[in-house]
């Protein structure tokens, strides 16, 4: 079964990414989480993502397309990155979301493929 | 107004500490979980709109279990021309009449033998921890869910599935006889002892899935004692529980890391919990029965000695583990083991008794990358040790314990070759 992760991350994550002093700490908690992953061999695709500051949001009204800077709801939680994983069920999809160094994390079953 | 929260206050904790026992008393003998929980929820509907209006009863708990025996009375009523067993379910109710007395709030206590039922071996050995938090201490599935991490509306159906199964296969709720006896007591124990989660304390690493329910689980190891008082083992796992409860302040630092096991400052362990613990194991050894929780204890209780004589009797601990690991080879022991031989005997040593558990066993197993990580920084091989700290780190879900092997993997960079 194929189970998408969703990390969302804080703005104060989200900073820590620049901050010289916590950066390194920041990074080695998601190369290692990911290597543990990967290492596991659950990994169908995956990826962390630039902050949401850094999105293209495209809305359509009424025919229009508006293009607009920055991600598509404002909330204080953003997509940080996102993982889709191949293991037996949602409990071990959890067991996977419960390693990760993020705050928040969403996790859904895929779809099946459309024919 | 006040009338109303006076009534409320009363039936929240004529609830909350009556619970287990209101549902024990109902379902034993209805011999029936769910419909005994949805009889005593309306039992507290009933209360909220009648007490206020009418007073408080001198005795609460009593008016609650009328409300809820006359409300599976009326359930199996209705259900009536399908159910050809209301006669026997009426005449158990005529029984439950005469024994509880309307006004008696005396009722008998009967959570053992609901302990009993949800160890039972015609259950998932996966749900009977959840069970017994559920039905015995009234704790929900949603948090349930986020001590097992599982989604919580899975959680709720497999606590329905799982009473649905009793009531339909007839699980009996009657103690087993001697012979069966002992299988049993072990299958309630290891429940138990899921509730508490295991080894989050050890040396090494820690496997901190279930930890946020050890205050429960001490509850319903207590409760056992309380019933089997001379059962070695019940004694045993309470001590093991009560050791690593007077640990739970000094396991983090005033600013929230973690602190491992060795480092913890004694002053901080609480010596009433320690105290009642070695009351535990002593009055377990009286048996003369030893067995793994037991062993579980007294390995906790060396190291409680460290407070009295400022070290730990590491070979006592390997010889403790040896024990554990003949009676019950667990992953946690066989790590356990090794860490402790490591200490008493050297890194190498501990390390091959590691490298000997199967690869199969300990792909996704923290502690053990976290044990592996450290006994190779001892023995200064450091890419390796690179290797294990990268694992134990990314497998690790709880925050402090994952800022703590991050700052000791760090000093791998300092070193110089």
């Amino acid at each position: 079964m194929h189970y998408t992760l969703l990390f969302f991350e804080s703005p104060e994550e989200f900073a820590q990414r620049k901050d010289p002093s916590q950066q390194e700490a920041y990074l080695a908690g998601w190369t290692h989480y990911v290597h543990a992953l990967r290492e596991s061999g659950v990994v169908v695709s995956g990826s962390g993502l630039y902050p949401p500051e850094t999105a293209t949001a495209l809305r359509r009204r009424g025919g229009e397309t508006l293009v607009q800077d920055g991600p598509v709801t404002e909330t204080k939680e953003q997509l940080g990155g996102v993982f889709v994983i191949d293991v037996p069920d949602l409990d071990a999809a959890l067991t996977w979301a419960a390693r990760s160094p993020v705050s928040a994390v969403e996790v859904r079953e895929n779809l099946a493929p459309l024919k | 107004m006040s009338a109303g929260r006076n009534a409320r206050d009363t039936i929240d904790r004529a609830v909350r500490e009556s619970y287990g026992r209101l549902i024990a008393y109902l379902a034993v003998r209805w011999r029936d979980v769910a419909a005994a929980e949805d009889a005593l929820a309306d039992a507290v509907v009933a209360a909220l709109e009648s007490w206020p209006r009418a007073g408080v009863p001198d005795k609460p708990e009593a008016w609650l279990l009328t409300a809820a025996r006359r409300r599976l009375i009326d359930g199996a009523r209705r259900a009536s021309l399908q159910q050809q067993t209301l006669p026997a379910l009426l005449a158990m109710t005529d029984r439950m009449e005469r024994e509880g007395g309307a006004a008696d709030v005396a009722f008998p206590d009967e959570r053992l033998q609901m302990l009993f039922l949800c160890a039972h071996p015609d259950i998932d050995p996966a749900m009977r921890t959840p069970l017994m938090l559920n039905a015995v201490l009234g704790i929900d599935a949603a948090r349930i869910a986020s001590a097992f991490i599982v989604k919580p509306a899975t959680m709720g159906q497999r606590l329905t599935r799982v009473k649905a199964k009793i009531r339909e296969d007839r699980i009996q709720f009657e103690l087993p006889d001697a012979e069966a006896l002992p299988q049993r007591i072990d299958a309630v124990l290891e429940a138990i002892y899921a509730a508490y989660g295991s080894g989050w304390d050890d040396l090494a690493g820690v496997d901190p899935r279930r930890k946020g329910l050890t205050e429960e689980a001490i509850s319903l190891g207590r409760l056992l004692v309380r019933f089997m008082p001379e059962e070695p083992e019940a004694q045993g796992l309470l001590a093991f529980m009560l050791h690593g409860e007077a640990r739970r302040e000094a396991r983090r630092s005033e600013t929230g890391s973690y602190v491992p096991l060795l480092e913890q400052e004694v002053s901080r362990w609480s010596v009433l919990h320690i105290e009642e613990a070695e009351r535990c194991l002593n009055r377990a050894a009286q048996a003369g029965r030893i067995g793994r929780f037991q062993l579980e204890a007294a390995i906790q209780s060396v190291h409680a000695q460290r407070a009295r004589t400022g070290r730990v009797e590491w070979e006592a601990i390997g010889l403790l583990y040896e024990g554990l690991v003949r009676l019950a080879p667990t992953i946690g022991s066989l790590v356990g083991r090794a860490a402790a031989v490591a200490e008493a005997r050297g890194a190498e040593t501990g390390l091959r008794l590691l490298e000997a558990i199967p690869s199969s066993a300990v792909e996704g197993y923290q502690p053990y990358w976290a044990l592996r990580a450290h006994l190779l920084v001892r023995m200064r091989r450091r890419e390796e040790a690179r290797a294990a700290y990268r694992l134990a780190i990314g497998l690790c879900s709880d925050p402090a314990v994952r800022a703590y092997l991050y700052r000791q993997s760090a000093f791998l960079n300092r070193w110089n070759e």
